[in-house]
């Protein structure tokens, strides 16, 4: 029969579509998906990617392997009469079923997404001051202050220093305090796999801990005036001890102008704005 | 020449008037003194005045149209009357007209115009990033150019096919001679058209630096070219909530006999899906620009965290607005979609109650996850899992749409003109950007693409992709009934083929690239990306070339090289079709009586050539 040979001839292709792409998807493009394996949150973002791709990956091969199959079987020939197609008005199964699929797929993503979040303690997104997701366990915090147009940070339990640059220790569980002194920023630390708004007025923690070192790229991803551009910076995830010799060093460096610091806050209230030119 | 002519309420008139109110404005503004104001004397920044110009000459502007005469006559005791220059000639299209028909095609060349504004920018935008570093513009210029190019698309595309094609043709396909409220939608097109212009006048007052979603506190701390921002953004609310008024207004009222609800075709059910949306949200977004102004001009503290505001509730309302926005711009594209596959498949459309269940899904929904915007900032974070889900929801909707797509091809015979080449790009792209924005979606997988690339591509993907080749379809599948002459077909494979290959060459990379670290709206980036700009910037601009291959087409075709069409050069089974070609001034002779389903395709009555539809053979339902 015509019909089925319709669907029969869409659904082989998308089954073997889906049969090639798949394995494609599982290995080669799903363990090499951005932001890669250097920090916890990171590795669990590459495995939520992962997961993402392979619950999509049968219905877009259905989508385009049954639009290329109509465009091909279904053309009016070159030349022909017009002439009109069957007066199908819809098709109560295949609606019925396509509502079934779908519903199931947003379902499991949504539950999966909600159980990764947990289970990556926020997989390294800004959780604002009262954090749902949370390591169990010790943490080094760390403060991240936007103001335009630079990030500066502060090591409360090095008293409070603050540094121009950003040095993380590697295995630790680092839990960043991101704020502002003035506009919106946002705190990107690209391959920590951490994104954080700064809000004026607002603590916004977000956990990670690195697995390996090196250096990263900090950004500012929210806009924030003239030179948002040039906001960014390099960060490096050094081994404990490296850590220890730099925290020291910069204690010691800013020593003599640590009494015009204001006291560690997880906020601060600079004077009212007044206009950048 | 008779310059008697020249007098009276015409474009020259209200030129005149705009210019002198807005320095009546601008000059009232300065009259105020206070602390607060004298605070900023020395800046030379007059926020009260330019808002005082630009609200003095719109109002100036629109009575110089003739927008003022109707109400003052109708107070001082004139008799209602209904139309104003209802005839023939080119001069109506200058001019205050309440024509459906004629509104319509202002929409088109207007909207077309500022669209073509803003792709010009975008075109500046890919020259700057053709360099890691090296700047063209300086990164104040920068800026405002991006922000002019969001906001004027997110601005003039909120109308793009409701303005045009829904002004023309839903009264039409309801069967009705006219919107319910014919002043006013004279009016929104009026006030689009001088929102347009003052936007672009920020240029003029230093530009602004928030691109098109203005957060705050930088837009409390930006120059005066913010106020331009404001107030553009306020008339296009504004204008965005009279058209949804009026379209709902006119579906619930003017439908003639025989149109029940089931009967309507599916373009007019995605006008009312949006319109709901725009009726609903755009005061959302007035009010809150109200706000922004107060906050710039009498120093209130609504979003500054230092005097007691907060910079969250702007993002709130802003997103409160500007998800359904985002759908106000979607759900037309899904229309056209729906409405040009019967056509050119020849078949009726398969399941209408899903689509129709699917429109007003997908506007129920955009309500619900706004927050989605705000996944990384901070707020409500214990929150996310349900944005997560209400977004995700959206898909299922959205799956009807795709569906019903799908299933109207089945078994059709597919003729590829050029409408229908851009309905199935609509399909792939608008597919692409439905998958990427599963990643956006998902909280863990949001916290890398938020506010990179990848999500920019996402939305171009959506919104170019999807409502762009939706507008484009539908201008070669219905401007032939608005103007009467063809548009060349050949040009039009050639548009159709460069915009679809080079707009998947721009933005299919530019997912890679945001996903690989790029963030939005900045001027600089990483070396390791420059490759991959390059190539984005270079197929960015074969997609500006392929758009003046459609300018150039859609000129010559229209005004130069004219091949008059007949009525129904599509074969096409709607009303609309059935009507000559342009369509007369009063539609219709009769008010015509429905009696069956808008898509009879193939229905028994002989298969060959029966473009006749059968909606106005059915006798006449007596009205209750």
């Amino acid at each position: 029969m015509r019909l089925q040979g319709h669907a029969g001839r869409i659904a082989a292709l998308t089954v073997v579509g889906t049969a090639i792409v798949l394995p494609l998807v599982i290995f080669v493009l799903g363990p090499n998906m951005p932001p890669g394996h250097r920090t916890t949150g990171a590795s669990s973002q590459v495995n939520d990617n992962t997961v993402l791709l392979v619950v999509m990956t049968p219905f877009t091969v259905f989508i385009l392997a049954y639009l290329a199959y109509a465009i091909f079987a279904f053309r009016a020939a070159a030349g022909e009469e017009l002439r009109d197609g069957p007066p199908i008005r819809g098709h109560m199964p295949s609606q019925i079923a396509w509502l079934v699929v779908t519903s199931a797929a947003v379902l499991f993503l949504a539950i999966f997404g909600t159980a990764e979040l947990f289970a990556s303690n926020g997989a390294g997104g800004g959780e604002g001051p009262k954090p749902i997701a949370k390591p169990s366990g010790p943490v080094l915090p760390v403060q991240v202050i936007g103001q335009q147009w630079e990030f500066t940070f502060r090591y409360p339990t090095y008293g409070g220093v603050e540094t121009a640059e950003l040095v993380l220790p590697v295995n630790r569980q680092i839990e960043f305090h991101v704020t502002s002194l003035d506009v919106i920023h946002s705190f990107w630390a690209y391959e920590l796999g951490v994104k954080a708004d700064a809000n004026p007025g607002v603590d916004n923690v977000a956990y990670v801990k690195a697995t390996k070192t090196g250096d990263f790229q900090i950004r500012c991803a929210e806009l924030c005036g003239l030179w948002h551009g040039y906001m960014f910076d390099t960060g490096h995830v050094v081994d404990a001890a490296q850590f220890d010799t730099w925290i020291a060093g910069e204690r010691k460096q800013f020593t003599p102008v640590e009494k015009y610091l204001p006291r560690y806050s997880v906020t601060y209230s600079p004077d009212p704005q007044v206009r950048a030119g | 020449m008779n310059f008697r002519r020249l007098l009276g309420y015409n474009l020259l008139t209200a030129f005149v008037l705009g210019i002198v109110g807005f320095y009546v404005g601008w000059w009232l503004g300065h009259q105020f003194s206070g602390p607060s104001i004298a605070y900023f004397a020395d800046t030379g920044q007059n926020d009260i005045a330019l808002f005082l110009a630009y609200l003095v000459g719109l109002i100036g502007f629109l009575s110089g149209l003739g927008f003022a005469s109707y109400p003052i006559q109708r107070l001082l005791g004139k008799p209602p009357s209904l139309r104003e220059k209802e005839t023939a000639g080119t001069g109506r299209y200058f001019t205050l007209c309440t024509d459906h028909k004629v509104v319509g095609m202002q929409y088109l060349i207007g909207i077309g115009a500022f669209i073509f504004v803003g792709g010009l920018n975008a075109m500046l935008i890919r020259f700057e990033l053709l360099s890691p570093t090296k700047q063209t513009f300086n990164a104040n210029n920068y800026l405002t150019i991006v922000g002019l190019h969001g906001t004027m698309m997110m601005g003039m595309m909120t109308s793009g096919i409701l303005g045009p094609f829904a002004n023309y043709f839903l009264p039409i396909m309801i069967g009705a001679r006219r919107m319910a409220f014919p002043r006013i939608e004279a009016l929104t097109f009026w006030l689009l058209m001088v929102a347009g212009v003052i936007l672009m006048t920020t240029v003029g007052y230093g530009g602004f630096p928030t691109g098109w979603t203005g957060y705050a506190p930088l837009n409390d701390q930006a120059n005066m070219g913010m106020d331009s921002y404001i107030v553009f953004f306020a008339l296009v609310g504004l204008s965005m909530s009279l058209l949804g008024l009026n379209m709902i207004a006119t579906v619930v009222t003017m439908r003639a006999p025989g149109m029940a609800w089931g009967r309507l075709p599916i373009f007019v059910w995605s006008v009312i899906a949006t319109s709901v949306l725009m009726l609903l949200a755009a005061p959302v977004l007035i009010s809150t620009l109200l706000m922004v102004a107060l906050d710039r001009t009498a120093q209130t503290g609504f979003f500054n965290a230092q005097a007691g505001g907060s910079p969250y509730l702007y993002q709130n309302l802003f997103w409160i607005f500007g998800h359904p926005e985002v759908y106000i711009l979607a759900l037309p594209g899904m229309g056209i979609l729906l409405e040009i596959l019967p056509v050119f498949a020849r078949k009726p459309l398969w399941g209408y109650r899903l689509a129709v269940t699917g429109m007003l899904g997908i506007s129920l929904l955009s309500w619900l996850v706004w927050q989605h915007h705000l996944f990384v900032s901070g707020i409500n974070a214990d929150l996310r899992p349900f944005y997560m889900l209400s977004t995700e929801l959206i898909s299922l909707p959205t799956g009807f749409i795709f569906i019903c797509a799908l299933g109207t091809l089945w078994q059709g015979r597919i003729r590829f003109t050029v409408p229908m080449l851009f309905a199935l790009a609509w399909l792939f792209n608008f597919l692409i950007g439905g998958l990427s924005g599963v990643f956006l979606s998902d909280v863990p997988s949001d916290v890398t693409t938020h506010g990179s690339f990848f999500s920019m591509a996402h939305f171009h993907y959506t919104i170019m992709g999807g409502l762009l080749f939706s507008f484009f379809a539908a201008i070669y599948f219905w401007v032939p009934k608005m103007t009467g002459y063809a548009i060349n077909e050949r040009f039009g494979k050639i548009h159709f083929w460069t915009m679809f290959i080079a707009f998947n060459s721009t933005f299919g990379p530019l997912l890679v690239i945001g996903f690989l670290g790029m963030p939005r709206r900045a001027v600089t980036y990483a070396g390791y990306l420059h490759g991959g700009n390059t190539w984005v910037s270079i197929s960015a601009f074969f997609l500006g070339g392929s758009m003046l291959v459609f300018v150039g087409n859609f000129v010559w075709s229209q005004v130069f090289a004219r091949v008059p069409v007949g009525a129904n050069p599509w074969a096409s089974k709607s009303i609309e079709w059935q009507l000559p070609s342009p369509v007369p001034v009063h539609n219709f002779d009769r008010i015509p009586t429905f009696g069956a389903d808008p898509y009879p395709y193939g229905d028994g009555d002989g298969a060959g050539d029966s473009t006749a539809p059968r909606v106005v053979t059915a006798p006449a339902r007596p009205r209750p």
